[in-house]
């Protein structure tokens, strides 16, 4: 602070050097800026599917006489109605509901890991970071499920990257593609989440003197949960 | 192996309304998205507008509520969320060519 009214003292500018005028420590920037590109690509994926979706004809009848076919994109709440052990039951979206929850949940508990970070609480990072890391594989495993289910479908063939039970084949290509590399991303927060873990519980933080590696992945894990609400609207809801 | 050393460092209590506004956050979140189902399920197919925007306006604000209080990007230096959001315009602009590009492929082919 009293570097600041230093330099308006001497007349020189908070970009010339000497502090750092963003008020964050250079892995943090970077980090932004990294997810900053990231979001760039999660977007180009996300508009591309809005342009194929806008190229193919829409369904035109009503939601209840909703059949799959080549010929028109499906309602994607038609798509995925299916929840693990109520078979037969169709519960459009459910299953989408809860992994949302599942994210945002882990989220949360990151934040609380963070917070606990800036108070030196070792015991308090330990704690959160164990269920943020719960939530993130909570995750990984429906999404493998979706998958499954989507791949060998209700008893019409499911959907591949040659064959496509539900609709147009780029709905199954886009599937693949959009829910598979935001899981992708998941499996690397995990991971990086497992290591911040690790680090916390030997103690590297507490002999560093701060736990800012705990906000750097929290910045990742939160974007990641972000991408999903995306996801999710663009994907399964409209 | 680290106990004699570390033991020395001084743990701060928690402050409560920290604590408080995250799960406030948290809860704001679990709204907007049993809103969105509701909005799914409520509001019919042939309104597919009213769907579209109410669905795009929920999303902008749980994204608001991810970046600005977990993300923290609401407490940085201003330069540091401008430079953030400003580049967005270009996903913007993306959306919006991207689209009418797609519609315009669809009157070429049917």
């Amino acid at each position: 602070m009293s570097a600041t009214a230093h330099s308006i003292d001497t007349g020189k500018n908070i970009w010339d050097g000497g502090q750092s005028p963003l008020k964050a420590s250079y892995g943090k920037l970077m980090m932004w800026f990294f997810l900053l590109s990231d979001a760039f690509t999660f977007s180009a994926l996300l508009i591309t599917y809005g342009l194929i979706r806008t190229a193919h004809p829409a369904y035109s009848g009503t939601v209840e006489d909703f059949t799959f076919s080549q010929d028109y994109w499906p309602i994607p709440e038609k798509v995925f109605e299916a929840v693990p052990f109520l078979h037969g039951v169709p519960l459009p979206l459910v299953f989408v509901g809860i992994m949302t929850f599942i994210l945002i949940m882990s989220s949360v508990t990151m934040v609380l890991a963070v917070e606990a970070g800036h108070r030196m609480d070792k015991k308090g990072v330990e704690k959160w970071m164990l269920w943020t890391i719960i939530g993130g594989l909570t995750f990984l495993g429906c999404q493998a499920w979706e998958w499954s289910h989507f791949i060998s479908g209700t008893g019409g063939g499911g959907a591949g990257l040659s064959w496509n039970e539900y609709g147009p084949m780029d709905f199954a290509a886009f599937f693949f593609f959009i829910t598979g590399f935001h899981g992708t991303h998941v499996f690397s927060g995990v991971v990086l989440n497992f290591l911040v873990y690790y680090n916390t519980i030997t103690g590297v933080y507490e002999r560093r003197g701060h736990y800012e590696m705990v906000e750097k992945v929290g910045l990742y894990w939160h974007f990641v949960d972000l991408v999903w609400v995306f996801v999710f609207t663009f994907f399964y809801l409209v | 192996m680290h106990t004699e050393e570390t033991s020395n460092v001084q743990v701060m209590p928690a402050d409560k309304e920290k604590i408080k506004l995250i799960w406030k956050t948290a809860g704001i979140l679990a709204l907007i998205t049993a809103l969105e189902f509701l909005v799914a399920f409520t509001v019919p197919h042939e309104m597919e507008m009213t769907r579209v925007v109410i669905f795009i306006g929920m999303t902008i604000v749980k994204a608001a509520y991810i970046v600005g209080e977990f993300m923290h990007l609401k407490y940085e230096v201003k330069v540091l969320i401008w430079s953030i959001i400003i580049p967005m315009i270009f996903v913007v602009w993306m959306l919006v060519a991207f689209v009418y590009e797609g519609a315009s492929i669809y009157d070429g082919r049917f």
